[in-house]
């Protein structure tokens, strides 16, 4: 093959990058001007059902703050030094009319911040659609799965009240397929870093991950397909760094930088939970013959949701699914980036960690705000991390 | 959250030394639980199941109530460095972190005994995610069962027959029968609604010892005094008994006191004058809080209501245990917790007792242990501000973590806070 300077990512690589900067979501006004009538339905992090929305002719458009871009201006004026940044960014966002173009949001039961911050949102802006979604921590189908397939209806009556299609289950099977179809290109994209990092490095399939927050599953569908196909082209490379897993980022998100910051200090990240919503259910969303489609959404949540730190591990040890995902990736070590002051990811840490001792598997530890411009620091204790991974590996 | 299970200091009431005498008495049974072959529950204040595990013959350790309680004997500090030291953040809830640095160094529990370990987590998930976090940690040091009760939130303040048969549902299939497990017993229905029948008999007489704040001076303080008040019902004692007892003593002696025209009792003494009349929303800080209480009694300001003070059940608006529906009343009192309430619904509450209880005004405590609390406090200040022309205060602590009581700041605040008072005052309300 004749050298080449041009990357083949490039292109698909600028467009995800497009896609993920566009906060004013001008990629959401433009399916609205191309389905009249049709809503656009905001939802915080982490997870909620994608399939019910499209089914009803909606576009589920999941948000994850401002970012290190954006200006807070009034954002900050809400919340307590204490309270970690997302909240304040994402109401900045809305009271400065970059998400005007959202007909409704959708609150899913996450920490008591995302939860409060629904209550907000109802009194601040009166006149949207604004729903809570509680999703069931008891995981028995007759009873958690009763509950979540009756709050799943009840947004669907509410959205059809505003314009949305009717529930139908023919309709929920297709969107239930295309989003199995988007899954397994994730996951072709997630093998492509696990197996060969070098192709497309963890802060390059964020992005393209990213960039499905606020699109149809078969468009984001076909832009990963078009980054797996363009990753494989790549040339190879030989470089010698850590394999890592990364915790603790399931809801603010870590500057780009930061990431980056990560793999330049000597880190493969080979797989981590940014942008689990898109994740949450482990495998294809199977729906039975004569099953009702919203009972196999339900059901499968409760059978395969992952494991995280905003949902009860009732039978299994606390941190048995990071040690078998370490294993199963073939990484060195875990690293833990939770925002600051993030209850459910800071609380669930000691658990982790003591697996990962139990296990021998090295981890290191720092905090971070969507904001952070400086990761100095970070990137010298991810640096001394790698370097001792690698020589606790090499030593084994 | 919970409330001091304690008697005030100053002048002693007969039913502040029956509390003291009720605490004492549990925790000798706690002490004796293992000798006497009984089981032990660990639970939460908000949506305990009180009466069901009493019906089962087990007893309740509350480990908020631990913690509050390590706070106000100068202990938390050095649990909460322990948790630290041991990889707890130092971001997250201190309630947490003070009990498991109080299990690290030993368990010794309020009144200098061991305490018992589990037989039973009770995971009762009412209106805060941490209580989650919180059991899943002591599983780690425990391995003992947890019994999930995953309580859905009311965001627009409704109970749906959807929430409640769900939580009816666990408290059938999965709470009872891990009561029943842990116990050896049956499920005894006559002893469950006998309880039931005497929580609403305690509630009725609480309600009343709450509204007796709508008098003019108020014979209480609805948020210092008003978190002895709680003390029995949030905890052990729903449902007992010595519950009832305990209440009808302390309707006696609040209508007493109003008969008499006096204030309410503080740290030292009966408050002279009432010059202010204030809504608190937020609980208090636990470390320095006869310190904090004086902020207020000095300035002639009274708490007439609070909403610290509804975390452990929301009476006052008129739910009550019915012992003829046992497992749905168990289900809306879960429900209707006040940190289970959507923030509309939290605005609309307090709004209603700042117009109810004739308040000058409101303060907020915001801690930062709490964010089930504390996110969205500033906006309820606004739009109550707004709602009511009465003017709030925001002052910042935290529950049980000395680092973040700053005392001269918050003295400073709630002063220029009274002359904001004083000043509308002048101008007259909206
Ligand atoms: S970053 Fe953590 S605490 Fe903040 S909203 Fe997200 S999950 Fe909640
Ligand atoms: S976060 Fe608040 S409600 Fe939850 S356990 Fe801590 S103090 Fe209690």
């Amino acid at each position: 093959m004749p050298e080449t300077h041009v990357d083949p990512c490039g292109a698909v690589l600028e467009r995800a990058r497009a896609l993920v900067e566009d906060r004013s979501l001008a990629h959401v006004r433009a399916w609205k001007t191309a389905n009249p009538g049709a809503l656009a339905i905001g939802y915080l992090p982490i997870y909620v059902p994608r399939p019910l929305f499209e089914a009803l002719g909606c576009l589920p458009v999941a948000l994850f703050g401002g970012g290190d871009e954006l200006e807070i201006v009034r954002g900050d004026s809400y919340f307590q030094s204490y309270i970690c940044h997302i909240p304040r960014s994402t109401l900045e966002l809305g009271l400065s009319g970059h998400l005007d173009p959202l007909d409704g949001m959708v609150f899913p039961s996450i920490c008591d911040v995302i939860r409060n911050l629904g209550g907000m949102w109802r009194m601040l802006f009166p006149d949207r659609y604004v729903a809570y979604l509680d999703i069931p921590q008891n995981f028995d189908m007759a009873t958690g799965g009763r509950f979540f397939a009756h709050a799943m209806r009840e947004i669907a009556e509410a959205l059809g009240a505003r314009g949305a299609k009717r529930l139908d289950a023919a309709a929920l099977r297709r969107a239930i397929g295309g989003e199995n179809a988007r899954r397994a290109s994730l996951e072709r994209l997630d093998a492509i870093r696990r197996a060969e990092p070098w192709r497309l490095r963890a802060s390059e399939a964020y992005l393209i991950a990213r960039a499905g927050a606020g699109l149809p599953a078969a468009t984001h569908r076909a832009l990963v397909d078009e980054a797996v196909e363009a990753a494989s082209r790549r040339p190879a490379r030989l470089i010698d760094n850590a394999r890592v897993v990364l915790r603790g980022s399931f809801c603010e998100q870590p500057p780009l930088d930061l990431i980056r910051s990560l793999e330049k200090a000597g880190c493969d990240i080979v797989d981590d939970d940014f942008q689990l919503g898109l994740r949450t259910i482990d495998g294809e969303i199977a729906v039975g013959e004569d099953e009702d489609p919203l009972d196999a959404l339900a059901r499968t949540y409760l059978q395969r949701g992952v494991a995280t730190a905003s949902r009860y591990i009732a039978n299994d040890v606390k941190g048995a699914a990071l040690v078998s995902r370490v294993r199963e990736c073939g990484a060195d070590g875990v690293v833990f980036a939770a925002a600051s002051f993030c209850d459910p990811a800071l609380l669930d840490q000691p658990m982790l960690e003591a697996a990962l001792d139990r296990a021998s598997i090295p981890h290191t530890s720092f905090k971070f705000a969507e904001n952070n411009a400086q990761f100095q620091t970070i990137r010298e204790q991810a640096g001394a991390f790698s370097d001792s991974v690698k020589l606790w590996g090499a030593e084994r | 959250m919970s409330t001091p299970a304690a008697a005030a200091a100053g002048a002693k009431d007969e039913s502040q030394i029956r509390q003291k005498r009720m605490i004492g008495e549990h925790f000798e049974r706690l002490a004796r639980a293992r000798h006497d072959g009984r089981k032990v529950v660990y639970t939460f204040v908000p949506g305990n199941l009180t009466e069901l595990i009493a019906s089962f013959g087990m007893l309740s350790v509350l480990p908020e109530i631990n913690a509050l309680q390590s706070g106000m004997r100068g202990r938390s500090a050095a649990y909460i460095a322990e948790a630290e030291k041991s990889g707890h953040s130092e971001d997250v809830c201190t309630y947490v972190k003070c009990d498991i640095g109080m299990l690290r160094s030993g368990n010794i529990g309020p009144t200098g005994t061991k305490l018992p370990e589990p037989d039973l987590l009770l995971l009762s998930y009412t209106g805060c995610f941490t209580f989650m976090k919180w059991f899943e940690l002591l599983r780690e040091q425990y391995r003992c069962p947890v019994a999930m009760l995953h309580v859905p939130y009311q965001p627009d303040g409704v109970i749906t027959p959807s929430m409640r048969a769900y939580v009816v549902d666990q408290l059938k299939n999965e709470v009872i029968p891990a009561m029943e497990r842990v116990s050896g017993r049956r499920l005894d229905l006559d002893e469950l609604t006998a309880q039931l029948a005497r929580s609403a008999a305690a509630e009725d007489d609480l309600v009343a010892v709450w509204e007796s704040a709508r008098h003019r001076p108020s014979p209480i303080d609805g948020y210092f005094g008003g978190v002895y008040y709680v003390g029995p019902i949030f905890s052990a004692f729903r449902g007992s008994e010595e519950a009832v007892a305990y209440y009808r003593e302390l309707r006696r002696e609040v209508d007493a006191r109003m008969a008499a025209g006096k204030g309410p009792a503080t740290p030292d003494g009966t408050l002279a004058e009432e010059r202010y009349r204030l809504v608190v929303e937020g609980p208090p800080n636990w470390t320095s809080f006869n310190d904090f209480w004086r902020m207020f009694t000095r300035e002639g300001a009274v708490a007439v209501a609070s909403t610290y003070t509804r975390v452990g059940g929301l009476y006052d608006t008129g739910f009550r245990h019915d012992a003829s529906h046992p497992f749905e009343t168990l289900a809306d009192y879960c429900l209707g917790c006040y940190t289970n309430l959507g923030l509309p619904a939290r605005v609309a509450l307090l709004e209603r007792y700042i117009r109810e209880y004739h308040a000058d005004g409101f303060i907020i405590n915001s801690v930062k242990s709490c964010n089930s609390f504390s996110a969205g406090q500033l906006l309820m200040l606004r739009e109550l501000e707004r709602r009511t022309g009465r003017p709030g205060g925001f002052i910042e602590s935290d529950l049980v973590d000395p680092r973040y009581f700053g005392k001269a700041n918050i003295e400073n605040r709630i002063q220029s806070y009274l002359q904001m008072v004083d000043a509308r005052r002048h101008g007259g309300y909206a």
